[in-house]
């Protein structure tokens, strides 16, 4: 077991990493030479400026009409969204183990409100599968790969807190929590999670073309 | 522009008031915009001498001859001025003056043969189609006639016509091919979906188009034979002058490039390609390119200018000896006139296609600014303004150039013919 | 689990098109594959794949269709689930789909989608649904499997350079003849043909001369009692509109824009002013010149209600009497989202009427007529189809109307087409009229 514990919280963290950055890297890097070379416009028309504004204005809690008419959902996006980028990143747990490697550390926040970010992460989870099956236009959409890919992003929360809370069998636990977190970075390159890397392109050349060109908003 | 009466026309050194055209005001209620003839002795306008009664005034008189209707004044090389006239819902050709005999239920198009003396209208008859040259129908008549297209003597006449009973809607029979190209009223054997631009050889004695051969296939046809190779598109095809081959641009893979006889002929592509021209002697061709998207400039044989323009050139023409090339190019909105690769330092909100002098080392063009216009050569400007202005003519000797144009303050609407040394003007 | 992409229980299965029932039947599946690998290979790249793995299938822009929204939310109508039906389907199977299949795709891009780009401003990735759906049709001309009426139109355009068959001497006497009945209003009115180095060509679509030529009247009077420098050519290039654009064959949409460009550098005329049409903006503001590599409109468009902001701005159109039934305005997409002319548009309803009274949703946000994007020109067997398909904006429409308005001003000829039929279907009784025939009406006229 403590080898396996080794493993996972040793190389395979390395593993993953270097497909997350690496993975990352090549998908956009990839898609820019095939930009480059078949999509022409993307390069002519792409604004810093108003590719930002309209960023700016998707990436600000009701920032747009959308987000204003659906407030339940936006709420429960925008606060999963940032818990998952932020519990990881400012977990004490996580902090500890980036001392003990790199002897780094820095700000992190307290058990307790890491307990309840997790929970609010994983019922947000819940609530994008009950989306997913009760919504006939999300339904409609969905294939076995999108409760795979919330599987994969909500399997790292679940083992977690499952793991602080020292539940039945909770060392097993830990080490599937790492093996996790692991697959989610891994996958995002790879998976549909890639909008994570292509968003800010997607929004910014629409935002481009409609500010730019179209002098219109597109939120 | 091949004027070989040029050395006939006065080469004096001089300003010549031709008509003061505010008198005209004083003459006629209406008055359209005037017209120069090339040789800049007469200046015409379309005016009303009475009610629902136009005529063609020239200089201080107006046509003996009054119309219902009266549009598209053209002056001819050899300065004869052509209208199109309308008597009684009769259309035909006016010549100076003088209706052609023959009337039609439309006509339009005028064209001219290089030395002015062949003159083609398009026509419709009892909704029938056809071409009129110097008054003279085509016995064969068409559902319909576009793309007029005259020989450079003028003396053959091509356009694209349907040649089977075009059902409406029919979009299947549409697609087997419906339209072919018609010469002095004889249409090709062939037929094809489409065919745009036409273009004779120098000898008159062959016709090349762009045509369409199925919603995909685009190719050249010449004289009704199609090139063996498609393409996803071409554009207007020209003859060499030398040896009679066919060039015209098309599309490969995304990218155009010029071809030959349908076979590759420069080797680079460009985004965009069209507008190619041969140099007289037909040794080098010329084209309007994008090196890369929404980068023009001209290609000579293939090799483009390091100069280019964002938002379009065109006008593009070759000196006499083909060394030398001018055109027009617009950047951000403002026009200016590119020699040889390089620009003229002034940008205009408007120029006319570039002159260069029979010697080949001079370059002129009529430029707006502000509404007032003026001729530039070499990128330096008579100072003098224009309310209208024609385009520059050198003389024979290139020492000369003779500008018309109508004066604001103090000789305002005087139109005038002058003859400067060129000198006066590039110092 | 997943649902299965296609379902035919739909009446629009039943429409009779010959232009797909006689495409199809050409059709095999190896020639299917064979184009469709070739056309994505050849043309599609970066955005296609980006789009297609960005879509993390929540369904969020459903809301922004009119179609999904008068279909009672059925996910069918939704962007994503249009994507869904073809794209995806397409990418899935690497182009190995049946006939039916492209039939399917056809009529869901062609007859189910404006292509309005209202779901690009609720899609939070800013995915270009339209761009996909332009996609599925490119293949389908590819293909040979157009609706029969807009591949007519489409074949007008490749033989006269405009969209309704009209010889180059029926335009040049259509102009005449405007000009003389216009004469009979204001003695010294002129539309001044093939004047070279006016300030203005005046470009106007095909249907104007053909059907609505009281709109080039008016505009002619207009321009003649602003004191406008303009022109109108003699030769083919005149049409901006572009149905080749809407069926997917882009090689002749260049070559439609070419001639118009060439036509306004031929006239060395400062910019183009064209008629209250839509898509003829998309096509030669952001789409067709693309084709070409102009990055910009080689020459300057302006569309007319730009146009008429500016000339009631410098107060070169007098008002002699505000329009004093209430008005609401139709925001027409290609020149909102494609132009953001909103603001102006409403300078001028204001300057123009007594009272306007605003529809809800408006601006960027307003529904699309359902007659854009060339779904109108895939002919009269799918109007039912299109009113089915915007009851949203009859609601709409009546919501404004409770509140007073009686006239609907619709500076788009295909708002027109749309709206039409959705009055006329509901029996909703309402004006509409293009802002030129209310200038027209209240402006001051010289004699």
């Amino acid at each position: 077991m403590h080898d396996i514990y080794n493993f996972v919280s040793g190389p395979l963290v390395w593993v993953s990493f270097i497909i997350f950055f690496g993975g990352s890297l090549y998908r956009l890097i990839s898609m820019a030479v095939l930009a480059r070379k078949k999509d022409v416009f993307v390069y002519e028309y792409m604004s810093l400026k108003f590719g930002l504004r309209s960023i700016l204005h998707w990436i600000i809690p009701f920032g747009t009409v959308k987000w204003r008419k659906n407030p339940l959902f936006t709420i429960v996006t925008f606060t999963f969204h940032i818990c998952i980028i932020f519990i990881p990143i400012f977990l004490s747990a996580h902090i500890i183990l980036w001392k003990e490697s790199w002897g780094i550390s820095w700000w992190y926040i307290s058990d307790t409100a890491a307990d309840v970010l997790a929970i609010v992460v994983i019922a947000s989870c819940i609530f994008f599968l009950v989306r997913r099956i009760v919504l006939p236009e999300v339904k409609y959409l969905t294939s076995i790969s999108d409760y795979v890919i919330l599987a994969i992003v909500a399997a790292p929360f679940i083992t977690g807190f499952w793991t602080y809370h020292q539940w039945p069998g909770f060392k097993v636990m830990g080490i599937i929590h790492i093996v996790a977190g692991e697959i989610m970075l891994a996958a995002i390159p790879f998976t549909r999670l890639i909008h994570m890397i292509f968003f800010p392109f997607t929004r910014g050349y629409m935002g481009s073309e409609f500010g730019a060109i179209r002098h219109a908003k597109d939120w | 522009m091949a004027m070989h009466n040029l050395n006939t026309w006065d080469w004096e050194t001089g300003k010549k008031l031709v008509v003061d055209t505010t008198k005209w005001k004083d003459m006629f209620g209406w008055i359209e915009e005037p017209y120069a003839s090339p040789d800049g002795e007469r200046i015409a306008a379309v005016v009303k001498t009475g009610d629902m009664e136009f005529s063609v005034c020239e200089n201080d008189t107006p046509w003996q001859n009054t119309f219902d209707k009266i549009w598209y004044l053209k002056f001819g090389s050899d300065n004869r001025l052509t209208a199109l006239v309308s008597d009684m819902g009769a259309w035909t050709v006016a010549v100076d003056g003088v209706a052609w005999e023959n009337t039609f239920d439309f006509v339009w198009n005028t064209k001219f043969g290089a030395d002015g003396k062949n003159i083609t209208v398009a026509a419709q008859k009892d909704m029938e189609y056809f071409a009129v040259t110097n008054d003279i129908p085509w016995e064969t008549r068409f559902s319909d006639l576009s793309n007029l297209t005259i020989s450079h003597d003028g003396k053959r006449v091509a356009g694209v016509v349907p040649t089977v009973m075009i059902k409406q809607g029919d979009i299947f029979q549409f697609q087997e091919g419906c339209y072919s190209a018609v010469v002095d009223g004889k249409p090709w054997d062939a037929t094809f979906v489409n065919l745009w631009g036409l273009a004779f050889s120098h000898d008159s004695e062959h016709v090349a188009a762009e045509v369409r051969t199925s919603l995909y296939d685009y190719t050249i046809a010449v004289d009704g034979v199609l090139w063996d190779k498609v393409y996803t598109s071409v554009w207007m095809p020209q003859f060499s002058p030398a040896n009679g081959s066919v060039t015209a641009p098309v599309r490969i893979a995304g990218k155009w490039t010029l071809a030959q006889d349908g076979k590759p002929f420069w080797d680079r592509s460009f985004a965009q390609l069209w507008h190619h021209m041969y140099s007289p002697d037909g040794k080098k061709i010329a084209a309007v390119v994008a090196t890369k998207y929404g980068r023009w400039t001209i290609a000579v044989n293939g090799i483009p200018w390091s100069l280019t323009f964002g938002d379009l050139i065109t006008d593009a023409v070759f000196s006499p000896d083909g060394n030398r090339i001018a055109c027009i190019g617009k950047e951000d909105g403002k026009w200016t006139i590119a020699v040889d690769g390089r620009a003229w330092g002034e940008k205009y909100d408007m120029v006319w296609q570039p002159v260069f002098s029979p010697d080949n080392r001079k370059v002129a063009a009529k430029v707006e600014r502000n509404g007032h216009y003026t001729t530039v050569i070499d990128g330096k400007p008579l100072k003098k303004s224009y309310k209208a202005l024609w385009n520059p003519v050198f003389s024979p000797d290139s020492k000369k150039i003779l500008i018309k144009g109508i004066e604001g303050d103090p000789d305002d609407g005087k139109y005038f013919r002058q003859v400067l040394p060129v000198t006066d003007i590039t110092g | 689990m997943a649902e299965p992409a296609i379902k035919r229980n739909d009446e629009s299965y039943k429409i009779v098109d010959e232009g797909i029932d006689k495409g199809i039947a050409r059709l095999s599946p190896e020639k299917i594959e064979q184009v469709i690998n070739k056309v994505l290979a050849a043309e599609t790249g970066a955005r296609l794949k980006t789009y297609v793995e960005t879509c993390v299938h929540c369904g969020l822009c459903s809301e922004a269709c009119h179609y999904y929204l008068s279909h009672d939310n059925d996910p069918k109508f939704s962007p994503a689930g249009k994507v869904k039906q073809t794209i995806w389907e397409i990418l899935k199977r690497k182009g190995k789909v049946d006939p039916e299949f492209i039939r399917d795709a056809s009529r869901i891009a062609s007859t189910e989608c404006n292509l309005c780009r209202r779901c690009a401003m609720y899609c939070p990735f800013g995915i270009d649904i339209a761009y996909l759906m332009s996609v599925v049709r490119r293949l389908c001309h590819m293909l040979g499997v157009t609706q029969l009426y807009i591949q007519d139109t489409a074949h007008s355009h490749s033989a006269t350079l405009n969209q309704m068959w009209v010889k180059e001497d029926e335009w040049i006497d259509t102009l005449f003849w405007q000009e003389e009945e216009a004469q009979d209003e204001i003695s010294s009115l002129r539309i001044p043909i093939e004047k070279e180095g006016s300030e203005i060509f005046y470009s106007v679509i095909a249907p104007e001369p053909k059907f609505r030529a009281q709109l080039i009247y008016q505009a002619a009077v207009i321009m003649n009692a602003a004191g406008v420098d303009f022109t109108m050519p003699a030769t083919p290039g005149w049409d901006n509109s572009d149905q080749c654009m809407f069926t997917g064959d882009y090689e002749m949409m260049g070559r439609l824009k070419k001639a118009h460009f060439e036509t306004a550098m031929r006239l060395k005329v400062k910019r183009i002013v064209m008629g209250e049409c839509g898509h003829a903006f998309r096509s030669v503001y952001d789409v067709g010149n693309r084709w070409l590599a102009w990055k910009m409109p080689p020459i300057p468009v302006t569309h007319a209600v730009e146009f008429y902001y500016e000339l009631l701005k410098q107060g070169k159109i007098k008002i002699a009497k505000k329009y004093d039934k209430p008005v609401t305005f139709q925001d027409p997409c290609n020149i909102i989202r494609g132009k953001g002319l909103h603001e102006k548009a409403r300078y001028v309803v204001e300057a123009l009427c007594e009272e306007f009274i605003e529809m809800h949703p408006n601006r960027e946000h307003n529904y699309c007529c359902c007659a854009g994007g060339g779904v109108i020109n895939t002919g009269p067997q799918y109007k039912m189809k299109r009113i089915k398909g915007n009851r949203i904006k009859a609601e709409q429409l009546f919501a404004t109307k409770t509140r007073g308005a009686k006239v609907i001003i619709a500076p788009c000829h295909n708002c027109h087409g749309g709206i039409e039929d959705i009055l006329h279907h509901h029996g909703l009784d309402m004006e509409l009229h293009f802002l030129g025939d209310i200038i027209y009406k209240v402006m001051e006229k010289p004699v």
